[in-house]
């Protein structure tokens, strides 16, 4: 295998620990073999697909194109949160915002800064991983939030009884929330190099660049994921947080009497 | 839950008595708006309780819950946390002597207080905002007697300065803490 080709040999070879996953679930039934088989097929349909879509945008070097693509990335990213957050009311939106909003602010300060340049062959993986996270930090965060409130509705509403307004009553636990989204980066990025060696710096080296470029390459990524996953949670669950309440600071959903 | 309801509280002591599930509850909520009514009207002294601050209102009508709801922290925090909303202070140990707990519970995590220790605190809280009424829910519910006592003792010293609203189902209690007694059934004032 060189560098950068790989054939559709190599690939299917892989197969083989998709099969070992496979009977794994059979043997001790843990009835995930269809799953397993759809989330193969769907990874190969959607990666080929985009995979084609991403040469095209990087053979036009169209900007344009790139915005379409990111904005295509956080429409679905925002609907497929809002689909874990279903305990949220009216989620979409704050989804949509803080989605749109963490890509933007990020990508315009690593360009800004001069870290990568405008070009689609940077943006497009880029945003995609910005995207990607801070649609999971953003999704993680409104679910324990959902939770979080659902659980203390009692202690909320003793809150909104001493004149807390909406905002008041809920502060820990926005901040509970906030800290559940965030974990999994934090961890992710403290342990890293230690425990496991994240994808952009293995695909730098397996690519040919030299390890310091690689390692280089992943911290910046690392550290503008943490931004962007931040902003994302941050911006989800102070609008999420207005929509577990009326405007006359009750609880949409009282606690069961 | 209800329906067809017309009641006035006066000043003073008053017991909503009825079983479980009639809307007793309700009735507490719809008074400091933690609810609104689908139809019709509540009053504060003749005003639409609408049209007052929402967060004044409560402050005015506090509500005590059944089952204390202490916020993570000491007493005494407990205690300041509702003035400390409008930027007021509050010396602690006076308001939990009226509550019926002595001064030293202040630096205690209220977390870690008896049931019947922290309902003490919810009153204490409560008081701390000098509100025109309180609004009791089953207040001694989740109690043993001697606790369930005790809370009784501080709520009659209390009803000579204070308004109160009493949801109970104990008839007894009712009598005992209150002068007057509406009795509510399935969601409406029983005859």
């Amino acid at each position: 295998m060189t560098g950068t080709d790989i054939s559709l040999w190599q690939v299917a070879g892989t197969l083989v620990l998709v099969a070992i996953a496979i009977a794994a679930s059979r043997w001790r039934h843990a009835d995930v073999e269809e799953d397993l088989a759809i989330a193969v097929v769907r990874s190969f349909v959607q990666l080929t697909a985009v995979g084609y879509v991403i040469k095209a945008i990087f053979d036009s070097d169209s900007l344009w194109l790139v915005v379409a693509l990111l904005a295509f990335m956080v429409v679905f990213g925002a609907w497929t949160a809002r689909g874990r957050a279903r305990a949220v009311p009216r989620a979409f939106v704050p989804l949509l915002v803080a989605l749109a909003t963490a890509a933007a602010a990020t990508l315009a300060i690593v360009l800004a800064l001069g870290v990568f340049e405008p070009k689609p062959r940077f943006m497009v993986p880029v945003g995609g991983m910005v995207i990607g996270n801070a649609m999971t930090a953003a999704a993680v965060a409104l679910n324990r939030l959902a939770d979080e409130i659902h659980d203390k509705a009692n202690l909320i509403e003793a809150t909104l009884a001493l004149g807390a307004t909406a905002r008041e009553a809920t502060l820990r636990l926005v901040a509970r929330s906030l800290r559940s989204g965030l974990i999994p980066l934090i961890d992710q990025t403290k342990t890293t190099g230690m425990v496991f060696f994240p994808g952009t710096m293995v695909g730098a080296l397996l690519g040919g660049a030299s390890p310091l470029n690689a390692v280089r390459l992943q911290l910046i990524l690392l550290w503008t994921l943490m931004g962007a996953a931040a902003l994302s949670a941050l911006i989800a669950t102070t609008l999420a947080q207005g929509r577990f309440f009326t405007p006359a600071h009750q609880l949409v959903e009282p606690p069961p009497p | 839950m209800l329906h067809d309801l017309s009641m006035r509280i006066d000043p003073g002591s008053t017991a909503l008595l009825g079983p479980s599930g009639s809307g007793k509850s309700t009735i507490l909520r719809l008074l400091n708006r933690l609810a609104d009514p689908d139809e019709g009207v509540v009053r504060m002294h003749g005003e639409d309780v609408r049209a007052i601050d929402v967060l004044a209102l409560r402050r005015r009508a506090m509500l005590v819950p059944q089952l204390p709801a202490p916020l993570p922290g000491t007493v005494a925090e407990n205690v300041q946390y509702g003035p400390s909303l409008i930027e007021r202070e509050v010396e602690v140990a006076p308001l939990l002597e009226r509550a019926g707990l002595d001064g030293s519970y202040a630096e205690r995590e209220a977390a870690q207080l008896s049931v019947g220790e922290q309902q003490r605190v919810m009153l204490a809280r409560a008081l701390a905002l000098e509100p025109e009424v309180l609004l009791l829910d089953e207040p001694t519910s989740a109690l043993d007697e001697s606790a369930r006592d005790e809370i009784e003792r501080t709520l009659g010293d209390l009803r000579e300065r204070i308004s109160i609203v009493l949801v109970t189902h104990d008839r007894a209690q009712a009598e005992r803490l209150t002068t007057r007694t509406v009795r509510i059934d399935a969601g409406a004032v029983a005859a």
